[in-house]
């Protein structure tokens, strides 16, 4: 059976610098236009790393000794704009593909959406989401560890304390963040619910 | 204690705490578009899932359909296939699909509430964060992704967690050729684009009482533009005037029955709030955005703030944004020549948006500047109908702009409706995100549909009340 529990994320890191890092700059909207989000993953970043190889310089998702990380690392609201789920689906879908994020804080609905993909986005101080970009900056074989369990993250010889709220740590630890089948067990208590709004069967 | 409307609406929808801490939260309208459904109906079939309450959600195409002609097959293969996809879903599931063909088809934040879909003391979601629009009926309105979908449509609720609230009043009377546009941009630009994380807003005070249904849901639209995923105004009579005689609105005793519903909902006067903040009206300027983040804007007249003048934490994004747009510190962004203006978009692509363009345009007899490409896009089928019939689509074209099909158009790149290159646009859109309206290198400015007009005719930023010669 697949394990569902996330509890101990270990890979490469990589790290993209910068504030208020939008969902239509992780994924551009035309690669929006698609029925299921399979072809995503290569295209995450796609308009950053041209304008950047244009200006001769290399995005560190175009950096070769980045390419195995699982990893990211990124600043403040990352993940803010658009509720386009295709941005954690891109994300995961990159190369090795992305399993973890940490960051000194999300964007609510980006935040969301990769909570329902089992993907932990976990938030930690300026400074200590500096060290650890400067703990995987000088190795690209440098490991980066997540423990949800116990509230830290570690690379080299830096660690750190992270943090999530609450409920959605729970759900990643202990497996349960696939909301679907929960959801469906509350059906009875649904339907009550519904019964106790006068709106809810439009008026009538 | 009093509780706001968000903490009633909340504790009305919710169904049970879950293990996690979270809510399931039952979800009383749920919208649909072409972009963020299909993976979520494949997903309900790979799970083998029913749709228990298909009479709760109704579906609209809006991000793929082009402007210039609405005629199927779409010339675009992979927007033929994405409508025919939610067509197919919509059918197979019982979804109510609101049409191109039968003139239902808009952009899902401005159908919903012109059939009266969005009501007060509701629970509103959808898969496009601008689903905080319908928060101006006093719902509890936000945005959600994909697999959030897949939810809905299985089980009408979500897992959340209860936000906090935070109370902005604005107070007194906004000055001529200050819009809603301009209060909610004015908004951002004081609590930041990431301000609002956490919170629902709660735009209340003088000045949101005396706005227009259309003006409320133009404030509302944005409010995830300040980081918050909903926003609401306290529902009123103008709420229930607007709401009276639609297609989806309670009638004969039921309308009693939901006004009594609807006032109860409202936010105790002895509310308490996490926050409070207060503005004057008439501190509020025509605003223009210069950046990549809809907070990075200015009144029109004042000179770009220096990176300087920022905290140091954010001064890498303020240079960023210069290099971006090609502007500099110390020099206004008035006079910046223009390639495109857009008027259109789930904020200002409604009615009365049009209407008050139209109201200058004729006033002044001013064209379009030679060179300028220029928009209008109805933000609906109804929208496009009630302006031809209003004659709006003439005073456009004499003055230049084109009058298109409804639909996100230029606001974003899913569209036949792009910049091109480095493309300057004035757009009444919320986004001025790099590449956001379809070059990767295109660059927005936001600001009312009036200060495009204004900018569509001098061929560059300019105050709208000079152009138009508003008297004050
Ligand atoms: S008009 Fe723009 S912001 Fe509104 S729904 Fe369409 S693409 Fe999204």
């Amino acid at each position: 059976m697949q394990d569902f529990k996330r509890t101990l994320i270990t890979g490469k890191a990589i790290s993209v610098d910068g504030n208020d890092i939008d969902t239509d700059r992780i994924i551009p909207a035309r690669f929006l236009r698609c029925v299921t989000f399979d072809d995503l993953g290569s295209h995450s970043f796609e308009d950053d790393r041209k304008q950047l190889r244009e200006a001769g310089k290399t995005h560190p998702f175009d950096d070769a000794s980045r390419q195995k990380a699982k990893v990211l690392l990124v600043d403040r609201n990352f993940g803010c704009g658009s509720s386009r789920e295709h941005a954690p689906q891109a994300l995961m879908r990159w190369n090795a593909g992305i399993t973890a994020v940490v960051g000194e804080s999300f964007a609510e609905i980006f935040f969301g959406n990769c909570v329902a993909l089992g993907m932990p986005c976990v938030t930690a101080s300026r400074d200590d989401v500096q060290a650890l970009k400067r703990a995987i900056a000088a190795d690209p074989n440098t490991e980066l560890t997540v423990d949800l369990v116990h509230g830290e993250a570690s690379a080299g010889n830096v660690r750190v304390k992270v943090s999530m709220p609450e409920g959605a740590r729970k759900q990643l630890t202990t497996g349960r963040w696939d909301s679907s089948a929960e959801l469906l067990e509350g059906k009875d208590a649904v339907a009550s619910t519904a019964k106790g709004l006068p709106y809810f069967a439009h008026w009538h | 204690m009093g509780k706001s409307l968000y903490d009633k609406v909340f504790d009305k929808h919710a169904v049970r705490k879950l293990d996690s801490g979270q809510f399931q939260l039952l979800m009383g309208l749920h919208l649909i578009h072409e972009v963020t459904s299909p993976q979520a109906f494949a997903m309900l079939r790979d799970r083998k899932l029913q749709v228990p309450y298909p009479e709760r959600t109704f579906a609209t195409c809006d991000h793929i359909i082009p402007t210039k002609s609405q005629l199927r097959p779409f010339q675009d293969d992979l927007a033929e296939q994405m409508l025919v996809e939610l067509e197919r879903n919509c059918d197979h599931y019982g979804i109510r699909y609101l049409s191109p063909k039968k003139g239902e088809q808009g952009i899902v934040h401005v159908v919903g509430p012109e059939l009266g879909l969005t009501q007060p003391g509701m629970t509103v979601c959808c898969g496009d964060s601008h689903t905080s629009t319908h928060g101006a009926f006093g719902a509890i309105a936000f945005g959600i992704g994909t697999t959030q979908v897949r939810d809905v449509l299985a089980t009408q609720t979500l897992a959340m967690e209860k936000l906090k609230v935070r109370r902005i009043e604005v107070n007194g009377k906004l000055r001529p050729g200050v819009y809603a546009k301009d209060v909610v941009l004015y908004v951002i630009n004081q609590l930041g684009v990431q301000g609002g994380v956490g919170f629902a807003y709660e735009f209340a005070g003088s000045t949101f009482d005396a706005f227009t249904m259309e003006e409320r849901m133009t404030v509302c639209n944005m409010s995830i533009e300040g980081g918050a995923r909903c926003g609401y105004v306290n529902p009123d009579a103008t709420t229930y005037a607007y709401l009276k005689g639609r297609e989806y609105s309670p009638k004969g005793a039921a309308w009693d029955k939901a006004v009594a519903y609807w006032d109860s909902m409202r936010s105790d006067d002895d509310a308490v709030y996490a926050d409070v903040v207060k503005y004057k009206a008439e501190d509020i300027e025509p605003m223009v955005t210069w950046g990549i983040t809809p907070a990075q804007s200015t009144a029109v007249n004042a000179k770009l703030p220096a990176p300087s003048a920022f905290p140091s934490g954010d001064r890498a994004l303020i240079e960023e944004a210069y290099q971006y747009m090609g502007f500099a510190a110390d020099a206004p962004v008035k006079g910046q020549k223009i390639d495109v203006a857009f008027i259109g978009s789930c904020t200002n692509g409604r009615f009365s948006d049009f209407e008050e363009v139209v109201k200058h345009l004729q006033a002044s007899g001013k064209k379009v500047h030679p060179g300028v490409r220029a928009l209008v896009v109805p933000g609906s089928q109804t929208v496009r109908q009630r302006m031809i019939e209003a004659g709006f689509d003439k005073v456009f074209t004499d003055a230049g702009f084109e009058f298109r099909e409804a639909g996100c158009s230029m606001c974003l790149a899913m569209n036949p409706d792009k910049l091109v290159g480095r493309e300057l646009c004035a757009s009444s859109s919320n986004r001025n995100f790099k590449g956001r309206q379809g070059s990767p290198t295109g660059r927005t400015l936001l600001m009312s549909p009036v200060m495009v007009a204004a900018a569509a005719i001098s061929g560059s930023v300019a105050d709208a009340r000079e152009v138009f010669a508003f008297s004050s």
